[in-house]
């Protein structure tokens, strides 16, 4: 499998590791008053679609960037790579 | 004040050499390195600092800019590692945080990293028996972080285009010594 990385353009999955779904880059605010229900969610729950679904790849033997992957769990197929901080900062954070 | 005795990334007193037909391996342990890193919201003051310090330049994605006393590599996103001759750079993390100021994290990075050269007729085969980076494909100014011998290593292809630098993580200094080595020795 070959993820197109944004920077270095296409490199072998080897080099990366799986750290889950894209989701737990969107942490809830410790401070909000539910705060212990969001956290429940955010820790246990996933879907598990039989489709397109972005996930969390961390480029360990390359330049140590954290991408989100969007990949078809069907064919494997990768339609979209993005740096998780551009995905970030794209909804006001880390910026 | 104690009376230490240097000694370099293998443990010795003399940068070890190594020679094979076609390709030599030396301990480089005349570097000091430091890493920038621009803090956020403080990019374009960070790179127009590190732009002064290069001759105007700044390393773009995968590239060096070599030049004498200090150099510097791109590591990442808005990172880059300066290298200078400790000589004369011992201090280096001190000097860059000087010209940096509040507009990058400045780190001391000299004795994380070994640093060994390779150079020779031979040296793109020993590389394609270590790494899985395209190692022909990149030119004299291109850097890559691949995995040698489960180490992370930063390669730099140097200028002549036969040399590479190799720096590796300095507690596992003799395990990459030994991966090299082995490779030098494997070529025919």
């Amino acid at each position: 499998m070959i993820i197109n990385h944004p920077l270095l353009g296409p490199r072998d999955s080897a080099e990366f590791v799986y750290m889950g779904d894209a989701s737990l880059i969107e942490r809830p605010d410790p401070e909000a008053e539910n705060a212990a229900d969001q956290f429940h969610d955010y820790a246990y729950l996933r879907d598990n679609p039989a489709g397109e679904l972005r996930e969390l790849w961390f480029h360990e033997g390359g330049d140590r960037s954290w991408l989100v992957v969007t990949r078809d769990t069907r064919t494997h197929e990768i339609s979209k790579v993005e740096l998780a901080r551009d995905v970030a900062r794209s909804k006001g954070r880390s910026l | 004040m104690h009376n230490l005795t240097a000694i370099t990334a293998l443990g010795s007193s003399v940068p070890s050499v190594d020679t094979v037909d076609g390709a030599t391996l030396c301990e480089n342990a005349e570097l000091a390195l430091a890493s920038v890193h621009a803090r956020i919201g403080h990019e374009t003051a960070c790179r127009a600092a590190l732009a002064d310090l290069l001759d105007g330049r700044v390393p773009d994605v995968g590239k060096v800019i070599l030049r004498d006393p200090e150099a510097a590599f791109w590591t990442g996103p808005d990172q880059w590692m300066v290298g200078a001759p400790y000589e004369t750079h011992e201090d280096l993390d001190a000097q860059l945080k000087a010209r940096f100021g509040a507009s990058a994290s400045i780190t001391e990075q000299s004795d994380a990293w070994a640093c060994f050269d390779l150079q020779g007729a031979k040296m793109e085969r020993v590389m394609e028996l270590l790494c899985p980076i395209n190692i022909r494909a990149m030119q004299t100014g291109d850097v890559q972080r691949t995995s040698l011998h489960h180490l992370g290593c930063f390669v730099i292809r140097r200028d002549p285009s036969d040399w590479v630098r190799i720096l590796g993580p300095r507690a596992s200094a003799g395990s990459l010594h030994h991966a090299i080595v082995t490779a030098m020795r494997s070529i025919v």
